[in-house]
């Protein structure tokens, strides 16, 4: 199950586990990444919390966590190589994988056609 | 939208939403941050190749004696700028700024000698206080802002070549000439200078005639165009100040690291010395040294270290040393690159100090600048 943010955030739902990145219109958006900072594996996140953090050549920006709940895993991959959130953010470029502490909690997130509704 | 009803627009404004722009306001106008290309690639592509730049929302700006003489026009901007405007010559061009009576910074400019007259250029937020500080003090001159004139740089290794199409005179012009030429039979002021630490140009060009003067630009295969995100990390990689971050009315020209834009004849000795707003502080610490210094700070990891940074001797936090002016990504130094002001006793070389971003302390290098060689075509 797909789902999305109003920050511009994607949610892949696998039991409890949620699979986060950031959608193609905000990589669009942001622009050239250049630096990518995820959170610890353990820490324990709160929805709209700061999550992560993308720089551009020009910025630095936050990504929020999408809903409550634990980061069991990292995608290295894209610290190591940022540009790979341009290239391919809603697959390869996931940010980080949360277990949720209510998984009902992401029935209240925006499907598909909402968010697409949302970017216009 | 009630901001972008109040923005101004250059005369080149329809070719960047034609391009494919993406606009922002900057200095109250409407500029081009990027192009489809995309901020890495637009600077890449200037140290490759060439960019093509709109700046026409610098100030141009006509310091003409009312005798006619260059030199009084030259004398009457020496009481407000630190550097030998007397003895610029005919066809050449010459950075300084405007200091005020505390020896701090009012702006940073261009100054060419135009045979009966300067031609100056200015920074954008800056220019309605700069032609005022002008017509204020430059008694015997008129003061004249050119509304008229868009201002395009052309900056890059191939910058030669490309303008070469237009005027096969422009390869025996040398860094710092300036040369009135007709591009297309449009009379254009032509300088061999920027803002990118590569060689290249700066055309002043009749408004009525930029977009074509720029079309013809961007035909040439090696020419795209460039916004505003690229043109800062160029110059920044390039060590450039940008008024407002890296200089400004606290810092003098010597603590900014700038007294190679003193001439001889404005320091103690010479034959016009000071004569200057704020000369007893400037000449002061050019012959005692100052407590702190503008210098290149590189961060030692990935992340980028923007202005207004602290920084710190240690990396607990615990003694503050000053702050970061201007820090970015460096797509040619493929890392991180900053600015900013240290005590004396931390500016050498080598020497780490640590910038708070986000809550840690980021350990970063004081280095040299700039941070890539220049290729000014001397």
């Amino acid at each position: 199950m797909l789902k999305f943010t109003a920050e511009h955030e994607w949610l892949k739902l696998e039991g409890d586990v949620a699979t986060v990145g950031i959608t193609q219109h905000a990589a669009d958006q942001l622009g050239d990444l250049v630096f990518v900072e995820l959170p610890e594996v353990g820490a324990e996140l709160v929805k709209d919390g700061n999550a992560a953090t993308v720089e551009s050549v020009k910025a630095a920006s936050d990504v929020y966590s999408p809903l409550d709940g634990e980061v069991t895993e990292i995608n290295q991959a894209i610290v190591d190589d940022p540009s790979l959130v341009n290239s391919d953010p809603q697959a390869a470029a996931w940010f980080f994988k949360l277990k949720l502490k209510n998984v009902s909690d992401v029935d209240a997130l925006m499907d598909e056609a909402a968010y697409k509704d949302l970017i216009g | 939208m009630d901001d972008q009803a109040v923005l101004r627009t250059t005369p080149l404004h329809a070719l960047h939403i034609s391009l494919g722009a993406k606009m922002v306001p900057f200095a109250g106008y409407d500029m081009p941050v990027q192009y489809p290309l995309g901020v890495m690639k637009e600077h890449l592509h200037t140290r490759a190749a060439a960019g093509l730049f709109d700046v026409s929302h610098m100030g141009q700006v006509i310091v003409k004696a009312k005798s006619g003489e260059y030199a009084d026009a030259a004398l009457a901007l020496e009481k407000l700028v630190p550097v030998d405007i007397r003895g610029l010559k005919e066809g050449r061009q010459r950075y300084g700024f405007f200091t005020d009576e505390n020896g701090g910074i009012l702006d940073d400019l261009m100054i060419t000698n135009r045979g009966d007259h300067l031609l100056v250029v200015v920074n954008a937020a800056c220019k309605d206080q700069d032609v005022a500080h002008m017509m204020a003090n430059l008694t015997g001159c008129d003061v004249t802002l050119l509304e008229d004139r868009a201002l395009i740089a052309l900056q890059g290794p191939r910058a030669q070549a490309v303008l070469a199409e237009l005027w096969a005179g422009v390869s025996a012009m040398k860094f710092m000439d300036v040369r009135e030429v007709p591009l297309h039979d449009v009379p254009c002021i032509i300088s061999r200078s920027g803002y990118s630490g590569e060689d290249g140009f700066e055309i002043s060009v009749p408004e009525a005639h930029a977009v074509d003067v720029a079309n013809a630009l961007l035909e040439h295969p090696d020419c795209e165009a460039i916004g505003l995100g690229a043109r800062d990390s160029l110059r920044l990689e390039a060590g450039l100040c940008l008024y407002g971050n890296d200089i400004d009315t606290t810092t003098s020209p010597i603590e900014a690291s700038l007294e190679w834009a003193l001439q001889k004849a404005r320091k103690a000795g010479g034959d016009r010395e000071g004569g200057f707003p704020g000369a007893d502080r400037i000449l002061g610490e050019l012959a005692n040294g100052t407590t702190r210094r503008r210098v290149g700070l590189k961060p030692e990891g990935k992340a980028p270290v923007r202005s207004h940074a602290k920084l710190f001797a240690d990396a607990e936090g615990q003694t503050e040393l000053g702050e970061v002016t201007s820090g970015t990504f460096g797509p040619s130094v493929e890392g991180p690159v900053a600015m900013g002001y240290l005590p004396v006793s931390h500016t050498g070389a080598g020497t780490t100090v640590y910038a708070e971003v986000r809550g840690k302390f980021l350990p970063m290098t004081v280095a040299a600048l700039p941070f890539i060689t220049p290729t000014y075509k001397r």
